[in-house]
């Protein structure tokens, strides 16, 4: 039998409520191997006791035929969303030590769901990262590795302890958030899935904020079936967060298929940027064909404001996040730093100055620029401009067809270290994933292929506001074909 | 047109008022959270996890307040925008756990109305005169700091921390103290009849930013000064009063206003600069995305529309019109939600408007004055007010009875029908009775009957106090007068 480790989210919840094996068993072989991976550094916290009483109840609940959708199935959780009675830090220094008193929305569900929790993962700090070396914890370190190189590389960001742990088999999915490509670059990173769903389907209620209106949860697991698994037990209505969807969730997995008869997709001229891969161009095209296999008919279309999207991405998220982080000012909870005789503004500055890591501090700079008076118009004005426009991109090319394809980022893994004395470049790596965030689309990344190196390639598969169904589909069509089955060797 | 000027060394200057009001808005819950607004409470007593800005809490509008916010916009006749949106005022403060303030700058939900207030001769207002009120926006109140507490630290309370408030912004149409201090009262009185605020000064529930220039009468606008958070009519015109002055003495010494926040101390009534222009925050204001638009249906605003009660004006039109009120009745009746209240009990009650109008301006008014008490704590009901005016319009009392019977009612809180039972204070018409005491009398007087006689007539006066004293008051004088000119003729 295969190790209950190798299993995804329905081949658990399956084979427990087939008897095959208990909770408790699925829920030991995970927290030990979350035990032995401490060299991956993926979890900030590791709750071995909350994945058992979950795993326990499943039994108890199995036993008295009370199974629920995700009974016997343990999750690692972003640790950006508030759980209850266990630390929650967004990976900073200023919320180190910060337990909340409330569970988030998201997790709260899937707790309802009977899921467990094997711990915190970790990721870039407050999510402003795409390799995940910005947490104040240490940097996540990918299980993949090019072959004969020790080299550690990112997992991606800003959910790199969910890719990592998910590519390495610590959990079976995990919750990821993303705001410019924080689910969607990962995965495609470490050989995994995963969908971020149209902006209000889930709520971000007990979510750190980083950007409000980019930020979206979403499921990260090892195939599509298991995103549509778990983000039925993720979205959903909520009175407490007023940018969520009044709309009924969909039972998405109940309608997987990968039958693309009828449907068109749409090929973005724009997304074949200067010095890609040729790699990448060649999955791309081979992504093509594997939808045309599936019935899909090919379009070319045109998003031709692409080119502004990360500018004006990089206006937006940083101008909300230097708001939504003022918060953390050492008066009410986590970290405060009050040096000798120090005054309310030094308390603020001290604090901050040293709750803070480098990128945040970067970010917080950039926005409170962009919002001050006398570049307001200029930056943010602007910026709201082009995200109209770049809506309107995608409203018009559905007119032509019903889903997009793209790479999901112009390059493989790379080396920690490699970006991250240059913010640019780290930025250009979510030029393919920001321009759906700003739309609010859904759209997700599918392993497809590996790169010459032999680390994993993403396809980025993007809807109609809603269509969910239609990304999923289309990501089973690719996974049915791509036939990816790479593991990243053990070596940890 | 008011005629307020100051006299400076250099001839006359001309003073411009606008005022920002800020008024809690009465709610159980604050703007966007579920947290109570009791007031006086314990410290952080009455906080949410979304007012003390845990980690990923989220704002939902409270619709009470938004309902409150445009009755109070309808009540000043100002435009309801049916589309309004969110903003957020960034700045850093211990009793501002968010690190910005929900409020709206760029599109409030109120826009454009006008407060009338009235003429008043003796304040120097000649005419009545419209006010114009630019906007009414929501916003979030901020917390409290305590720095009596501890010897080094500050604590904070964040009770306040959230509650609405409804900011309230005139146009600069103002020239005097009084006509400022006639229209925070007027609007007090609106909110208080809206119901949208307890218009409680000292509670803080309402306050003025005060703006303040002056100039050469008809010259373009000055360089105006805000005083801030000024917390009584009086202090409102205080500040005016003193920073108009001030204005005047650096102007006319040779000086320039800079335009600057200061604040008023009630102590020595006078303002000092608390900060200028150029360090002025910059609130980086944007719209705030946790919140989409707020967008009202016309049935919304019409409900609210149709749950507004009569108000001051329009009632006191119909006292005078329609109930034949005198004015100055009908403006003292109307100026209060609470005496207009009370005094449409009495007329539910069943009493006669002018006579009951009469009544509450003089008797109940100086009772209440001489008490120290407000008309709610009245110790009197309406409806026994109008039982006693019901007993002397049947002629059960008369007018020195009821004045009897109603000192005994605010002693004792007993109805007027048990006290007239219980004391035998009832008026007398019996003919017999009172055709007895009339020949006693003219019997004891002979004289003056003598007198009155052979011509002298006001003597009926002195006849008429002689039968009142001896019945002990308790004759209906209308019964005595008949019966004592038919004895006289005799």
């Amino acid at each position: 039998m295969t190790h209950i480790t190798d299993l995804g989210v329905a081949a658990i919840r399956d084979g427990f409520r087939a008897g095959h094996f208990s909770a408790r068993e699925v829920a030991d072989a995970f927290n030990a191997n979350v035990a032995a991976a401490g060299a991956l550094n993926a979890f900030i916290v590791e709750t071995p006791d909350h994945a058992i009483a979950a795993a326990e109840q499943a039994d108890r609940d199995r036993a008295e035929g009370n199974l629920k959708p995700l009974s016997g199935v343990p999750i690692g959780m972003k640790d950006l969303f508030a759980t209850k009675g266990v630390q929650t830090t967004a990976a900073s220094h200023i919320l180190e030590g910060f337990t909340p008193q409330y569970e988030s929305t998201v997790s709260a569900k899937l707790w309802g769901a009977g899921a467990g929790m094997l711990g915190k993962l970790n990721l870039d700090q407050f999510a402003m990262g795409s390799s995940n070396e910005t947490s104040y914890f240490g940097n996540v370190i990918s299980p993949w590795r090019r072959p004969g190189d020790s080299a550690p590389l990112a997992p991606g960001g800003s959910s790199g302890g969910s890719s990592a742990a998910i590519a390495a088999r610590l959990c079976p999915a995990a919750t990821g958030t993303d705001t410019g490509g924080s689910i969607r670059q990962p995965a495609a990173f470490t050989g995994i899935s995963g969908i971020k769903p149209t902006y209000g389907r889930c709520s971000r209620w007990g979510i750190v904020a980083f950007a409000s209106s980019l930020d979206q949860a979403g499921p990260m697991a090892n195939d599509v079936r298991d995103c549509a698994i778990m983000l039925e037990n993720m979205a959903g209505f909520d009175p407490k967060d007023s940018t969520s969807l009044d709309l009924a969730v969909p039972n998405w997995e109940a309608l997987l298929s990968g039958d693309l008869t009828g449907k068109k997709i749409g090929i973005p001229k724009e997304y074949r940027v200067d010095g890609m891969p040729a790699e990448i161009d060649a999955l791309w095209e081979q992504g093509i064909q594997w939808l045309k296999d599936a019935g899909a008919e090919i379009v070319n279309v045109s998003l031709p404001h692409t080119k502004y999207a990360l500018a004006a991405y990089y206006i937006v998220a940083p101008a909300e996040a230097s708001s939504n982080l003022a918060r953390y000012d050492g008066v009410r909870y986590g970290l405060r730093e009050l040096p000798d005789g120090a005054g309310l503004q030094d308390m603020y500055a001290a604090t901050r100055a040293a709750g803070f890591g480098a990128e945040v501090k970067r970010r917080i700079m950039i926005g409170t620029y962009v919002l001050s008076a006398g570049f307001y118009d200029a930056y943010y004005t602007q910026a709201q401009k082009v995200r109209t426009l770049i809506a309107r991109d995608f409203d018009l090319a559905f007119q032509q067809c019903d889903l997009l394809l793209t790479p999901t980022a112009p390059s493989a893994a790379f080396a920690l270290g490699e970006k991250s004395a240059d913010p640019l470049a780290m930025y250009l790596n979510d030029v393919f994933t920001v321009p759906t965030s700003l739309a609010g689309l859904p759209a997700m990344s599918v392993p497809a292929g590996l790169d010459a190196q032999g680390l994993p390639l993403g396809l980025q598969i993007i809807g109609r506001a809603l269509d969910e169904q239609g990304v999923l589909n289309a990501g089973l069509a690719i996974e049915e074909r791509a036939g990816f089955t790479a593991r990243a060797g053990k070596w940890w | 047109m008011s005629n307020y000027r100051i006299q400076g060394a250099t001839g006359e200057w001309e003073v411009v008022i606008g005022l920002e009001v800020h008024a809690q808005v009465v709610s159980n819950s604050k703007l966007f959270s579920g947290a109570a607004t009791a007031f006086g409470a314990e410290p952080n007593t009455q906080v949410s996890l979304v007012d003390a800005a845990m980690p990923g809490m989220l704002p939902v509008p409270n619709m009470e307040c938004i309902r409150q916010a445009v009755r109070t916009g309808l009540a000043i006749n100002a435009e309801i925008n049916r589309w309004s949106r969110f903003d957020r005022k960034n700045y850093f403060y211990a009793d501002l756990p968010q690190g910005y303030q929900i409020s709206q700058l760029y599109h409030p939900l109120v826009g454009e109305g006008e407060i009338l207030i009235d003429a008043d001769e003796k304040a120097g207002i000649m005419e009545a005169k419209r006010i114009g009120v630019e906007r009414i926006h929501v916003e979030q109140d901020a917390g409290k700091l305590m720095h009596d507490q501890h010897p080094t630290m500050s604590y904070v309370d964040l009770n306040r921390c959230g509650v609405a408030l409804m900011e309230i912004v005139s146009r600069p149409d103002m020239r005097s103290p009084a006509e400022a201090g006639a229209y925070v009262r007027k609007l007090r009185a609106l909110l208080r009849y809206v119901g949208s605020c307890d218009g409680n000064m000292e509670e803080g529930s309402m306050r003025a930013d005060v703006n303040v220039s002056v100039r050469r009468p008809g010259e373009e606008f000055g360089t105006r000064t805000e005083t801030k958070n000024v917390n009584s009519v009086r202090f409102v015109m205080a500040t005016i009063e003193h920073e108009a002055n001030r204005q005047v003495d650096v102007l006319e010494a040779g000086g320039k206003i800079v335009q600057e926040t200061r604040l008023f101390d009630p102590d020595s009534g006078t303002t000092r600069s608390m900060r200028s222009k150029e360090d002025a925050h910059d609130y980086r204001y944007f719209p705030d995305p946790d919140l989409l638009p707020l967008e009202l249906t016309e049935e919304f605003v019409e409900a609210c529309r149709f749950s507004l009660p009569e108000l001051p004006d329009a009632k006191r039109a119909r006292y005078v019109e329609l109930l034949g009120i005198s004015q100055y009745n009908a403006d003292v009746l109307t100026a209060e939600v609470e005496t207009a209240r009370w005094f449409e009990k009495v007329l539910d009650a069943g009493a006669e408007a002018k006579q009951a109008a009469n009544w509450v301006m003089s008797d109940l008014f100086g009772a209440l004055n001489r008490l120290g008490k407000t008309i709610i704590e009245s110790p009197v009901s309406p409806e026994q007010a109008a039982e006693l005016l019901a007993l002397v319009a049947d002629g059960t009392l008369s007018g020195t009875l009821s004045k009897q019977v109603f000192e005994i009612m605010l002693e004792t809180g007993d109805h007027p029908g048990k006290i007239v039972e219980e004391r035998g204070l009832k008026q007398t018409s019996d003919t017999g009775a009172i055709e007895a005491v009339i020949a006693e009398i003219l019997a004891k007087n002979p004289g003056q009957l003598e007198q009155y006689r052979s011509g002298k007539e006001a003597l009926f006066g002195f006849f008429v106090g002689q039968t009142m004293k001896a019945m002990a008051g308790k004759a209906n004088p209308q019964v005595v007068n008949e019966l004592l000119k038919k004895a006289l003729a005799n």
